[in-house]
């Protein structure tokens, strides 16, 4: 009797969890058929290439996701992995375009004669497809570890990564002699493959490159949030302490999925260099990493979908609104802002399971799921709402 | 070698002055309210607009009128920029007490909005608002008099803003596209514009031969300290600084005595926004005015306001005169030059001469800081006991 009560739920929840977990697979699949075959048949060259970029940066939010929707760590410095990444792929193609011997042509401007130490190394396709992730991972590491060695957290966090994206940022911007400084690395002309990266064959190799890594890191994503790590990053961002008193190390969990985050916004930020046609320390810009915050916000706080909706939805609203009236943009992105943490603080997604997920759930045979990202789990927030007597009254 | 070591100093310490008035207001919000505001910069920026204005009519005037403006600027962008926080504080960040990360967002929104208000600022745009304002103030009043407001609040509060909002944008653009373009024309546009600090301002005191302090540097450096003194006596000495202390010490506990803690706070930020204001009157005479002007300033506040410690307004004047005199020295290329060129010392002096622009010293400084942190991680003068949980 009592192995039967113990074991049908047990079993019924299996089934349902390997019923979704089909259902999602699936799910993924088709999006990716329908990106890769259906998509450049629908749209012009312009527009697929504007998507692939929004796909680029679907992939960074699902980095900035994994640290900030499920661990709780709110990065604004993104934008100095998605760099790195992009000016490792892009000193690559400098050098690949080039015959033996010769210099990248703004080192000319500058009286270099000599190629710089660091670029050496990119002359080998396999070290750049390594440095791509590892590059960004070590630094976000170093970082992580300084950082989060010490406790440091929250805000302050916040406001270091933002420190160190203007450090990056100088450091790129003035350096002309090493890195062509303000102007960047351009990548349309180069040639990756024995073709032009801004040819019209390479544009859709990079794009279904990007449908390829979007889904490849949707599952890394998902691999690493379904498990115990994820419930560990989960009981990180909810109570730190209670973590560290139940014996485990936040700071190692933390300094990993950190590298992580930052592996794969390098793998975004490459993807996005050769379809945009240029990286320069703009891409290191405050405005550009705290948008990439906003997006995950906007789709869904630990909502891993969330991020990719949310990126592709705002970056899209972003080409709308900002080739119309140039002027509303600024506006309509504050008001985003300002609404997606008063009113929407779950998302898009968030919203959606709250008002039609038991409906899609019955649909699909599944059991009703709980919101992964709910305000009352935070304790901060219960603890300064009881203790505030206007808010206790409500 | 004396005078270069004084002249340096100045240097570092006005550069620490500015960098001190900026983050004043930021530790004052921050540290006793624990809201990051990222807004802060443009609360400076509308402090600096308002100089421009004031200079502009001032000018118009004539007469002694443009070598005195400063001093009516500096109170009138005080109260701009203390009702622009005030604002800010009883309409989004009430509502976000307790969740940092999430008044850091909020405050980047409207931190976008100011920038691209100032941008694109006109007649019929002030018209569009005062509508807004005067449809949602006026309707809402109406509806709590006469209807059940506690039932219908909840779908009532946004269909209403949206109405409002929806009504006003079409009355802007309205007016904007049937009116003249003399009357629909920006006041600002998105070009920097500049303000002529007073005749008194410009050039400097001369000591000895090549000493030489600039007067709008010295005026900077008075000003901050006259600012301090009276954030010190307001926080310490009226008896709106006491329960300002005791709300920021134990808020539970100041409510059940009877402090109004949503007065507090209201009074707080707009404390800390008017002394933004101030701050952005004082960068006037330092360069040029635009739309984004607060964002080269916010990151190094913020640093000032991590190193010192939270909380404590000391640990802010300590670190902004420590930050500003380093990256000074380092910077200006000074620190090259205290080692002898002697072969043996080639190696430290190419490390400094590397790191001697104004950008390169930023990544030197935050490499400090960051090795700071390591050893003191919650700054200079870290609050003691459990409010260091934030």
């Amino acid at each position: 009797m009592t192995t039967q009560v113990t074991t049908q739920p047990r079993r019924a929840a299996q089934a349902s969890q390997k019923r979704k977990f089909m259902i999602e697979a699936i799910a993924v699949i088709a999006i990716a058929l329908i990106l890769i075959l259906i998509m450049p048949m629908v749209l012009t060259g312009f527009r697929l290439n504007l998507l692939g970029r929004f796909l680029a940066l679907a992939i960074v939010a699902l980095g900035i996701d994994l640290i900030w929707g499920f661990t709780g760590l709110l990065s604004l410095g993104h934008g100095i992995f998605f760099a790195l990444g992009g000016y490792a792929f892009a000193m690559y193609l400098e050098l690949n375009t080039l015959g033996e011997g010769q210099l990248p042509e703004f080192f000319g401007l500058y009286g270099v004669t000599e190629l710089p130490w660091f670029w050496q190394p990119f002359n080998s396709f396999p070290f750049t497809l390594l440095a791509i992730f590892t590059i960004p991972a070590i630094v976000a590491g170093l970082l992580g570890y300084l950082v989060f060695r010490n406790r440091i957290r929250g805000v302050y966090f916040s406001i270091l990564t933002q420190a160190a994206l203007v450090v990056f940022f100088n450091l790129f911007n003035g350096q002309q002699k090493l890195i062509n400084g303000t102007n960047g690395l351009k990548t349309s002309t180069s040639v990756f493959m024995g073709q032009a990266v801004g040819s019209d064959g390479m544009r859709m190799f990079f794009y279904i490159s990007t449908v390829i890594a979007l889904i490849a890191m949707y599952a890394l994503c998902r691999w690493l949030t379904s498990g115990r790590f994820g419930r560990m990053l989960v009981a990180i961002r909810d109570d730190e302490n209670r973590v560290r008193f139940s014996g485990y190390d936040p700071t190692a969990f933390k300094v990993l999925v950190f590298a992580v985050s930052g592996a794969i916004a390098g793998i975004a930020g490459a993807l996005y260099t050769v379809q945009s046609g240029i990286i320069s320390p703009q891409f290191m810009d405050i405005a550009f990493s705290i948008e990439m915050v906003i997006w995950v916000a906007v789709g869904g706080r630990a909502t891993l979908v969330g991020a990719v909706l949310g990126a592709v939805l705002v970056n899209m609203a972003r080409s709308l609104l900002s080739e119309r009236f140039p002027d509303v943009w600024l506006f309509f992105q504050g008001a985003l802002f300002l609404i997606v943490v008063t009113a929407l603080p779950d998302g898009i997604i968030g919203w959606g399971r709250r008002q039609f997920g038991s409906v899609v759930s019955s649909a699909l045979g599944l059991a009703p799921t709980d919101l992964p990202y709910l305000e009352d789990t935070d304790p901060a927030v219960v603890e300064t709402v009881a203790e505030t007597p206007e808010f206790a009254e409500k | 070698m004396l005078e270069g070591l004084i002249g340096g100093l100045f240097n570092g310490i006005s550069i620490g002055a500015v960098l001190l008035i900026v983050a004043l207001g930021l530790a004052i919000v921050f540290g006793l309210m624990g809201v990051i505001n990222l807004a802060h910069g443009e609360l400076m920026m509308f402090g600096a607009y308002t100089t421009f204005v004031v200079q502009n009519v001032a000018k118009s005037m004539g007469g002694i009128a443009p070598d005195l403006y400063i001093f009516a600027a500096l109170p009138l962008a005080f109260l701009v920029a203390a009702l622009l926080g005030l604002l800010l504080e009883r309409t989004v960040i009430r509502y976000l007490y307790g969740r940092p990360l999430e008044t850091l967002l909020a405050t980047w929104g409207v931190s976008l909005i100011l920038i691209q208000f100032i941008r694109s600022v006109s007649l019929p745009m002030v018209i569009g608002l005062v509508i807004f304002a005067v449809l949602f103030l006026v309707g809402r009043w109406v509806l709590t008099r006469y209807t059940d407001w506690e039932r219908i609040q909840s779908w009532a509060n946004p269909v209403f803003l949206g109405l409002s909002a929806v009504i006003s944008v079409l009355a802007w653009v309205l007016i904007s596209s049937g009116t003249s373009a003399a009357f629909s024309r920006a006041w600002f546009s998105t070009r920097n514009v500049d303000v002529t600090p007073p005749s008194w301002l410009r050039g400097g005191i001369s000591v000895g031969d090549t000493l030489q302090f600039p007067s709008a540097r010295l005026f900077i450096i008075v000003l901050t300290a006259l600012c301090l003194v009276a954030v010190y006596w307001f926080l310490n000495g009226t008896a709106w600084g006491l329960r300002i202390r005791s709300v920021t010490q134990n808020r539970g506990m100041s409510a059940c005595l009877g402090i109004p803690t949503g007065q507090v706070d209201a009074i707080t930020f707009a404390l800390g926004s008017g002394l933004a204001g101030i701050a952005g009157c004082a960068v006037t005479l330092l360069g040029s005015v635009g739309p984004n002007l607060g964002s080269n300033y916010i990151v190094d506040a913020f640093m000032v306001v991590v190193v010192g410690g939270v909380g404590k307004l000391v640990g802010s004047i300590v670190a902004a005169l420590i930050i500003g005199v380093t990256s000074y020295l380092v910077g200006s290329g000074t620190m090259a030059l205290l080692f002898p060129p002697t072969a043996f010392f080639q190696p430290v002096i190419a490390f400094f001469t590397f790191f001697a622009t104004t950008s390169m010293a930023k990544v030197m400084v935050f490499a400090l800081i960051i090795a700071f942190l390591q050893v003191r991680p919650a700054g200079l003068f870290p609050p003691k006991g459990r409010s260091v949980e934030l």
